[in-house]
């Protein structure tokens, strides 16, 4: 067990400085080396070829959206209201819908394994693979959402602020759904949980996003303190997402 | 360099597996573990490349050139029933990638990815999807990822599984060439990998600890 608690900072003393020094060397060595950029275009490969579900998102997305103006009617103005909101979770829902797969594929075929007993931090590796499932998954749903705010009657500014808080927002939901995806890595069904588990977590990402794009189109409230939440939102989930998803990786080796 | 294992023990659920299995790999050496079904040899190979947690005991990298090594899953190559090698992608895809993810350790370079299919026997087939390959060429392909970046510690789980018996030829030959450059292999099988003379460590496992218990 001395082996697992040498990897976690030691608190107090030189040695902590030492350590430290160590890992931040181990980050930049990783940084520069190639490996990382061969894991994410592996990984982008693998979402664009036969059964990676890059696609399925978007198609998702697509649906969900399309399907509301014949549920509310033709009333303009209310899906004008309501547009913006419906595209955040719309957006939410496909984001959450391919994450299960995350680590899950890495550990049917073994590779969960290898990518474990590197040299390389664990916690960056994750982060990688993160970027690639968002660059997969997360900005095809970015750059779809101005199509999709037509069918909602949504107007100029609208649109543009539903894409600038979509594009810093997904990130946030990728990284805290790799959390869930690595705890729930060892269940043969883990799916609907993953999306259970990360979906409390997520709220604050859609409250913020879509409070952000109703303050860029009503006059009285002020657009930047949301969207600044927001940012602050996926900058914290980038922290805290991979870390906790390196530690239940570790912790799901059977 | 040498890979030297004291006292472990591993548990799986409540249950002992093994107990105060030790040994000391020295470098050009390997060791093969044997024993019957269910007595812990994929445990004890998992345990040692920190998959699995132990315990009781330690593993450390002992003598020369142990530099540069933070870890001891980090200077091994693991070699396990499932081939880790993605369906969708070339075999010179999946090839491409662990050569640039592992990266050599200290002490010795990987061979060029066409090199690694030559000396597996299947040069001509990098082009093709992974998931079109036989089990037995996937095999082949999972071997020629130990060739192409350097560890020095291999360790291998029933590595000839689903192989005839030229591919077994293959695949001891390899082994010896690792070996003598200076490496290290510690292998779990029911056949004869054909090394010559190695020494063996000869698992019990959980029925063993319970007789001895009761003894």
């Amino acid at each position: 067990m001395r082996w697992r608690q040498s990897r976690f900072p030691r608190l107090a003393g030189r040695r902590c400085r030492q350590a430290d020094e160590v890992r931040l060397r181990s980050y930049a060595r990783a940084w520069k080396d190639v490996g990382m950029t061969a894991l994410l275009l592996r990984d982008l490969k693998l979402s664009v070829r036969a059964g990676g579900g890059a696609m399925i998102g978007v198609l998702f997305f697509m649906t969900v959206v399309a399907v509301i103006p014949f549920g509310v009617g033709p009333d303009l103005n209310l899906l004008a209201r309501i547009g913006p909101a419906i595209l955040w979770i719309g957006a939410l829902l496909a984001a959450l819908l391919g994450l299960d797969r995350l680590f899950q594929a890495e550990r049917e075929d073994g590779s969960l394994d290898l990518l474990l007993m590197q040299e390389t931090p664990l916690v960056l590796t994750v982060l990688v693979k993160c970027l690639a499932h968002w660059l997969a998954t997360g900005l095809p749903l970015v750059l779809a959402s101005p199509l999709l705010s037509l069918f909602m009657n949504m107007d100029v500014s609208a649109i543009g602020a539903t894409m600038l808080t979509l594009l810093v927002g997904t990130p946030a939901i990728t990284f805290i759904g790799a959390a869930g995806a690595a705890i729930a890595v060892a269940l043969p069904r883990g799916g609907l949980l993953v999306s259970i588990l990360v979906l409390p977590l997520a709220i604050p990402v859609l409250i913020f996003g879509v409070s952000a794009v109703y303050a860029a189109i009503q006059e009285p409230a002020p657009f930047l303190p949301p969207f600044l939440f927001l940012t602050a939102l996926t900058l914290v989930f980038a922290v805290i997402g991979p870390v906790a998803a390196a530690a239940a990786l570790r912790a799901s080796t059977d | 360099m040498r890979l030297v294992a004291e006292g472990l023990s591993a548990k799986r659920g409540e249950d002992l597996i093994f107990r105060d299995v030790s040994f000391d790999i020295g470098a050009g050496e390997a060791l093969v573990v044997k024993g019957p079904n269910g007595s812990g040899k994929s445990t004890l190979l998992r345990v040692v490349a920190d998959l699995l947690p132990r315990e009781s005991g330690k593993i450390r990298l002992a003598g020369g050139e142990t530099q540069g090594f933070d870890s001891v899953a980090g200077a091994c190559h693991y070699l396990g029933h499932r081939n880790a090698m993605k369906r969708e992608l070339t075999v010179e895809e999946n090839l491409r990638f662990w050569k640039a993810f592992f990266g050599d350790s200290r002490g010795g370079t990987g061979v060029a990815i066409d090199e690694a299919a030559d000396a597996v026997g299947l040069g001509g087939i990098l082009h093709l999807p992974f998931g079109y390959l036989s089990a037995g060429q996937q095999r082949r392909m999972a071997m020629a990822k130990l060739l192409v970046a350097w560890r020095p510690v291999w360790i291998l789980d029933e590595p000839t599984a689903a192989l005839d018996a030229s591919a077994e030829a293959m695949f001891a030959g390899l082994v010896k060439a690792h070996l003598s450059r200076g490496g290290l292999a510690l292998a779990a099988t029911h056949q004869p990998l054909g090394l010559g003379a190695v020494s063996e460590l000869q698992m019990g496992g959980f029925a063993a600890i319970f007789a001895e218990a009761w003894v």
